[in-house]
């Protein structure tokens, strides 16, 4: 009879702790929502000026697509590792879980090397921010995303020197999901940095 | 090796599903991306057509990846989720789509003749 109860008191905590957890990454979902008005704005900010270019360089002379290309299918690959690193965490793989999120910060690492290579060329060559409205713009909204993306390496970094230390707390399991959120978040942006600044900018539009 | 740690059985069938989505996921991915970028480069068409088709493969890419990655679809009612992404994406039109509109409206009537005009009227500025 004590065990019944013990075990009914069990299965309530847990529910509870489940219903907390649904909870928490509910809100995370929110700010990611908010985080995407952030980038509306930025991208609608881009839209107005990217043809004022005064006197300096057009999208189309500035941007190296196949290199950006490299960097497109860096990110992607990086959000697919993210998934599996999930499904690891279901079936309480440790081992797995811990070499997914290695790859996937390798992965993002790469990407947000060669997107501040990009970055410190065109500034090199004279076409940073301060060059026209254009660069700004471009500066503003492509360098926000790398912003997060370096947050999320940051987060990244401390989950996989946490899951060396603990094992797979429910406390744990939270947090990879919302990281994960968030670095499929920043995949989902990307696809419109592509589309818009680099292949609109190809096109001329 | 603690209890935790070692692979547990009962779950396997939901994983093998999620990494099917996943798969998917990616796969449909790198093909929208492929397309929309071999289609520039090569100038697979006029200009305003492919301005409209990769516009198109960027929005299916980004509905494929809110249903394959984030299981925007696998919500159970009441959609809370689907709620607060309904009502972004509606900040988010209003936001873009209206700033632009402003913003070209403005410059529409900002024509460089009609300032020229206008300094010369007011003799030099």
């Amino acid at each position: 009879m004590e065990t019944t109860i013990a075990l009914a008191e069990k299965a309530h905590k847990k529910q509870e702790s489940q219903e907390k957890q649904d909870k928490m990454i509910f809100g995370f979902w929110v700010y990611i929502m908010t985080d995407c008005v952030l980038f509306a704005s930025l991208f609608a900010t881009y839209a107005v000026l990217h043809n004022n270019t005064f006197g300096g360089p057009s999208g189309a002379q500035i941007f190296n697509l196949p290199y950006v290309l490299a960097e497109t299918m860096l990110l992607l690959t990086s959000s697919f590792t993210c998934g599996l690193a999930t499904i690891a965490m279901q079936n309480k793989d440790r081992r797995k879980v811990l070499m997914y999120f290695i790859l996937t910060f390798i992965l993002g690492l790469s990407f947000l090397v060669m997107e501040l290579k990009e970055f410190r060329h065109l500034a090199v060559i004279g076409d940073s921010w301060t060059r026209s409205g254009f660069l700004s713009s471009y500066f503003t909204l492509v360098g926000t995303h790398g912003l997060h993306i370096t947050i999320g390496l940051i987060w990244m970094a401390v989950m996989i020197v946490r899951l060396f230390n603990t094992k797979l707390t429910d406390n744990n399991i939270r947090r990879m999901k919302m990281l994960s959120m968030f670095w499929h978040f920043l995949d989902v942006i990307w696809i419109f940095i592509f589309t818009i600044v680099y292949l609109f900018g190809a096109l001329h539009v | 090796m603690s209890v935790e740690d070692q692979p547990v059985t009962v779950n396997h069938y939901e994983s093998k599903l999620k990494l099917k989505s996943y798969v998917i996921g990616f796969g449909l991915s790198l093909l929208l991306t492929l397309t929309a970028y071999l289609l520039v480069t090569n100038h697979g068409a006029s200009r305003h057509v492919l301005i409209g088709i990769v516009v198109l493969l960027a929005l299916v890419q980004f509905f494929v990846q809110i249903y394959y990655f984030l299981h925007l679809g696998a919500e159970t009612k009441p959609r809370w989720k689907l709620a607060v992404f309904l009502s972004m994406t509606g900040v988010v039109l209003i936001l873009v789509f209206g700033s632009l509109w402003i913003m070209t409206n403005l410059n529409n009537r900002q024509t460089i003749p009609q300032q020229i005009q206008y300094m010369n009227n007011q003799d030099g500025l």
